[in-house]
């Protein structure tokens, strides 16, 4: 973002974190889609930067093209014009678990420094003080796509030192650990690669760590630092995510979120 | 529907309203309601409001489940204060994954004594619910983790048609209703339609299940609302929103099922309380049918 560049519309920090993980879908072929904040991401780079994207959804769809941003990931509409529709046994069995999911695409209430994700339960299992959803299809996702992206808000409840709960295997206890796991558990995939914030794009570095490698417009470092359990990794030549072009936006708010339901 | 919940589900059985957000049999649900049915293990991927009503109903003591939520909106309430602070009382749950799952129904099904899985190494579900355990692989290649069959005792599916033996068909998302009721000791239909055998025949890849298994067959337009049933009509997004204001007060939600459950006979009596007017805004906005295609004539 030069100082020449034209000044755009205003835009929410949830809108820079929705388009910013469309963006990182660039190139990529085959994206298996998550419920919530994942649904929007994908769903805008299929509009952008990534036409061709096949959206595969646990329902048991292959090559949807929405016609409108269902509020759950079984809604009609991610059948009418799709290229498969499949049983629940086929889409987990032989596109996921059979290695044809290039990007698995998550969202998650707590994650810890190496991706491993909590969507269980906040508390102990068996006294929670808040019963999350579960683990629906993340913890097949997170071991069997060939990489992870994740989008969530950022927080000091979210980005914890000590996840509550291990629903989803990231990079375990570190990279050669997890390397090891995978190798001998025969394992597809080979983890998460991206997180997407409010406040930043992160990527993982050789030890399997999150490291933060672009800030976005208005987020200071003091801020991620306040956000997140742990001292952060932040990339020598940290980057600034360019901000929305008014195409983007224009798609989030009249296209795709026209409530704001994602974007509030 | 009456007289088939009144005669194949009894108190004590694990009962499976299935469903992926699509074709969820609300009206069977009501119906167990109804009928006051206690101590049931109601299993299913995604509890959904079905469950979150069945649960505050006070008709179960456990709940077997994959992923506890209103996919858009928030929690299933009702479910949670019973899983959090014991309110009323405490819910035996046992938790998988979808695969996992879709993986115990497949294993109920096709009487295997339990279903592999890569999913569940380095993650705190077998902890949670030792139910899922490790196996080395007899070839010498790894370990995978198994889950054990499930066999409901009944297995309801709610369908677009079905013939009067109870040869059904369905599509849009197939989830794994197929799967559920091959595995269920008694199987209930419920239809949008009632069609003649000759329907079925002259498309016989859409039948997901067969007259065979099925103990009974049920006629209920609108059945699966809120949920959807694709062609027929949309999701009410709308019900899912407004259910977590009303589930989230003990009073409001007790109040909703006297109103929308107690206080009346069956699925029609819901329709027509719902209105003519919501129930035409949940029509598809036109037609998208498919190409036919053509089996041939043999012999």
């Amino acid at each position: 973002m030069g100082d020449d560049a034209a000044p755009g519309m205003p835009f929410t920090k949830s809108e820079m974190m929705i388009v910013a993980a469309a963006r990182e879908l660039a190139g990529q072929r085959v994206c298996f889609v998550g419920v919530g904040l994942p649904n929007i991401a994908v769903n805008l780079a299929k509009r952008t930067v990534a036409p061709d994207l096949e959206l595969v959804y646990e329902a048991g769809v292959f090559g949807a093209q929405p016609a409108r941003l269902p509020l759950s990931i079984g809604d009609p509409t991610i059948v009418s014009g799709a290229t498969a529709v499949t049983s629940m046994w086929d889409l987990f069995s032989l596109y996921l678990q059979g290695g044809l999911i290039d990007v698995g695409f998550l969202g998650a209430a707590q994650i810890d420094r190496f991706g491993n994700i909590n969507t269980t339960v906040i508390g102990p299992y068996d006294h929670p003080t808040t019963r999350l959803p579960g683990s629906g299809g993340a913890c097949e996702i997170a071991i069997n796509a060939r990489q992870v992206f994740v989008i969530m808000r950022q927080s000091r409840r979210s980005f914890v030192e000590r996840i509550d709960f291990r629903t989803s295997a990231g990079n375990l206890g570190g990279a050669e650990a997890a390397a090891r796991i995978r190798r001998e558990q025969g394992w597809i995939g080979s983890g998460p690669s991206v997180v997407v914030t409010d406040l930043g794009v992160y990527h993982f570095d050789e030890t399997g760590e999150m490291r933060l490698d672009s800030l976005h417009p208005d987020a200071t470092l003091d801020d991620v630092r306040a956000t997140i359990g742990w001292e952060p990794k932040i990339a020598p030549d940290l980057a600034t995510t360019a901000t929305p072009t008014d195409e983007e936006l224009r798609l989030v708010r009249v296209e795709l979120d026209p409530e704001g339901a994602y974007t509030r | 529907m009456r007289d088939a919940v009144a005669e194949l589900v009894r108190d004590g059985d694990t009962v499976a309203i299935e469903g992926f957000t699509h074709l969820i049999s609300f009206a069977a649900g009501h119906e167990i309601i109804r009928q006051r049915k206690r101590d049931l293990t109601l299993a299913r991927l995604t509890p959904d409001l079905i469950y979150d009503q069945m649960v505050a109903a006070g008709v179960a003591r456990k709940l077997i489940f994959s992923w506890l939520g209103n996919p858009g909106v928030g929690g299933l309430n009702a479910i949670r204060r019973r899983i959090e602070d014991a309110d009323p009382a405490p819910l035996e749950i046992e938790e998988y994954s979808h695969f996992g799952m879709v993986g115990r129904y497949t294993a109920g099904a096709a009487n295997l004594p339990f279903y592999p899985l890569r999913s569940y190494f380095e993650t705190d579900l077998p902890t949670a619910n030792p139910l899922i355990r490790p196996i080395a692989s007899p070839y010498g290649d790894g370990i995978v983790y198994a889950v054990p069959p499930l066999k409901p005792d009944v297995t309801v599916v709610h369908a677009q048609r079905a013939d009067a033996a109870g040869d059904t068909q369905v599509w849009g998302l197939l989830g794994c209703q197929k799967e559920a009721a091959f595995a269920a000791e008694r199987v209930i239909v419920v239809v949008e339609e009632l069609v003649d055998e000759s329907v079925i025949r002259a498309d016989p890849n859409r039948t997901i299940i067969p007259g065979l298994i099925v103990d009974a067959v049920v006629v209920e337009p609108f059945g699966a609302h809120p949920s959807y049933v694709q062609g027929a009509y949309d999701r009410d997004n709308r019900f899912y929103r407004e259910w977590d204001p009303i589930s989230r007060d003990e009073a409001a939600l007790q109040a909703w099922l006297g109103d929308w459950v107690h206080g009346l006979d069956g699925r029609a009596a819901y329709v027509e309380k719902l209105g003519a007017e919501r129930v035409a805004a949940l029509r598809p906005s036109g037609s998208a049918p498919s190409g036919s295609v053509d089996y041939g004539r043999y012999g």
